[in-house]
């Protein structure tokens, strides 16, 4: 299969215009203490175009019923729509079958299934389960949570001072008891860029299971399953433009269908009676009650939204606001830049000498600024950095440069304000 | 470049000074009572070490890190609370709290200088920063050993 990035509608960068692209978003055009909005905090989440929210009330006001139920009109309809963003979201990331994709509440929901269900059926007393520093709580959780309960260990792979995976440890701490390797696409906290594709190469000389942590990667670059060669991919719905409250675990069938149901419920059996129940099919067998209908039909138009922008547009504009952002900070005196990494998504994360980084997001954000100030729900990272809280810029394709150069100047503020 | 006039309310020169250069910083060997705090939010600690005898705060220092206003929050209440009764701690525990959560709300007399605290109520995302030593102190003197929580 073609990767997607190479498909024509995905090559805009001619067209490519941050201003013109920022009239699709209307919450950028307001204004907060009586200044304009400057949104630096999309590694939080992002905000959404008008095409997104159109699609959410058109659902509710044109189509809204309950799927995979209903013999009427509006539920037929409904469920076409919802089916219809499954295989959009398999063409997303280059997977084989549509019904390798479970709609889930989010990326932490799907760590949490593959988790606890692939841990039921893989992991033994003494079997190991690889992590990586610079993970964030949600995918360091739900595996310390599934090891207590089989006996399993975590291992960890160290990082280097700029925010590289160790792939020397890690090759030495792979070994037969190796059952899951679990890392994220990209760090929240200091943007780097796992080379996932090797990570998978060297886990599988010894058949280890890869799960890939896509939260912060999908707004940033094209993601193919396929190419990548994992085992399981996460991301959310809000990180890519999308609405709240949905998210995606593709897997890979075989896994899927060998995997014991993580909730039960409606929607996910064949037959119940009360000595026993059967399983629906994958994907439903992991889909139990009723979905989040209307945030699957908006992540479908969040999905379409960001191809019409085209990764080459958004990886090109994205990493010249990195640049000028990364020269624009390191010239402070004072201000340390967390995470140096060469491949590096357009995340800037600092440490400003006697400023808190809480001080920083309050002084900035009167400036109407928002980034985020704190531990990024990665504290094991933060203490490898000797750090309590970084702040965090994290740009989005919709920044400008000189939102960039707002943020240079409002750490100035900072130093203005603490001298 | 301009600095908004509640941002050098907020910042004032002595919570910058406290917050920069804490007092009663370390700890007291041997404490009578201690307690630790912890924002989950934020990751912010503080570790509040008393002295008491007869019903009264003898010594008090703490340990941790934060940002500016809970470092310098930390900082003036060891230096104001030394010397007070227990009743007294717990009125000015009061008062600060109205100062920083009530609107137009008048400094207590007890309060003194604590009174450059009134600029955070302008920011309701900080006002766990201001508190969680007092809270920190509250739970010392009542002799709680587990660590209190801002949430």
């Amino acid at each position: 299969m073609t990767p997607l990035v190479s498909s024509p509608e995905q090559y805009r960068k001619a067209d490519f215009d941050v201003y013109r692209v920022r009239e699709d978003f209307p919450i950028l055009h307001r204004e907060v203490y009586g200044k304009p909005l400057i949104y630096l905090d999309n590694a939080a989440t992002t905000q959404k175009p008008r095409a997104v929210i159109e699609a959410i009330r058109r659902y509710y006001e044109e189509t809204n019923a309950n799927i995979h139920r209903g013999l009427h009109f509006l539920s037929e309809r409904a469920t076409e729509q919802y089916e219809a963003v499954r295989r959009k979201i398999q063409e997303f990331l280059g997977a084989s079958e549509s019904c390798e994709v479970v709609f889930t509440r989010g990326t932490t929901e799907s760590i949490n299934l593959v988790a606890s269900s692939l841990g039921r059926l893989l992991l033994q007393p003494g079997d190991e389960v690889v992590l990586t520093t610079m993970e964030h709580h949600s995918n360091i959780v739900p595996w310390q949570l599934i090891c207590s309960a089989t006996g399993a260990k975590i291992r960890v792979v160290p990082i280097n001072d700029c925010g590289e995976l160790c792939l020397e440890d890690f090759e030495r701490l792979l070994n037969p008891r190796t059952k899951i390797v679990a890392l994220t696409h990209v760090s929240n906290a200091l943007g780097t860029v796992n080379p996932v594709h090797q990570v998978v190469q060297m886990a599988k000389t010894v058949n280890a299971t890869v799960v890939v942590d896509g939260a912060q990667a999908v707004s940033h670059l094209p993601v193919d399953v396929r190419q990548l060669g994992c085992d399981f991919y996460a991301f959310s719905g809000h990180k890519l433009f999308g609405p709240t409250g949905i998210g995606v675990l593709w897997g890979r069938a075989e896994l899927l269908e060998a995997m014991p149901p993580y909730q039960g419920g409606g929607e996910m059996i064949r037959t119940v009676t009360f000595e026993e129940s059967t399983w629906a099919k994958i994907p439903h067998k992991f889909e139990a009650g009723t979905p989040p209908i209307a945030e699957v039909i908006g992540l479908g138009a969040a999905v379409d939204y960001v191809l019409q922008v085209g990764y080459a547009a958004i990886g090109e504009h994205e990493a010249a606001l990195l640049e000028r952002a990364t020269r624009a900070l390191a010239t402070i005196p004072g201000l340390r830049i967390i995470g140096n990494a060469r491949e590096k998504a357009a995340v800037v994360s600092f440490v400003l000498e006697g400023v808190h980084p809480h001080d920083i997001g309050t002084i900035l954000d009167r400036d109407g600024i928002a980034i985020r100030a704190g531990h990024h729900c990665a504290q094991p990272l933060m203490q490898r950095f000797g750090v309590a809280a970084t702040a965090r810029a994290s740009f989005a394709f919709y920044n400008t440069f000189s939102e960039v150069d707002a943020l240079a100047a409002g750490v100035e503020k900072v130093i203005e304000v603490f001298s | 470049m301009k600095v908004e006039p509640e941002l050098r309310e907020l910042y004032q020169e002595m919570i910058v000074d406290h917050g920069r250069r804490p007092r009663n910083f370390g700890r007291i060997e041997p404490a009578s009572c201690r307690a630790e705090g912890f924002n989950p939010l934020c990751g912010d600690r503080v570790t509040v070490y008393l002295r008491c005898k007869d019903g009264r705060v003898r010594d008090a220092s703490f340990e941790g890190q934060g940002c500016a206003i809970s470092v310098a929050s930390a900082s003036m209440m060891t230096e104001a609370v030394k010397g007070k009764s227990r009743e007294e701690v717990e009125r000015m525990f009061d008062a600060f709290h109205r100062l920083l959560t009530e609107e137009n709300a008048t400094p207590a007399p007890e309060l003194g200088k604590l009174k450059v605290f009134a600029g955070v109520r302008e920011f309701p995302s900080r006002v766990k920063c201001a508190v969680l030593a007092w809270h920190t102190l509250k739970a010392a003197l009542s002799g709680t050993e587990e660590t209190v929580s801002t949430e």
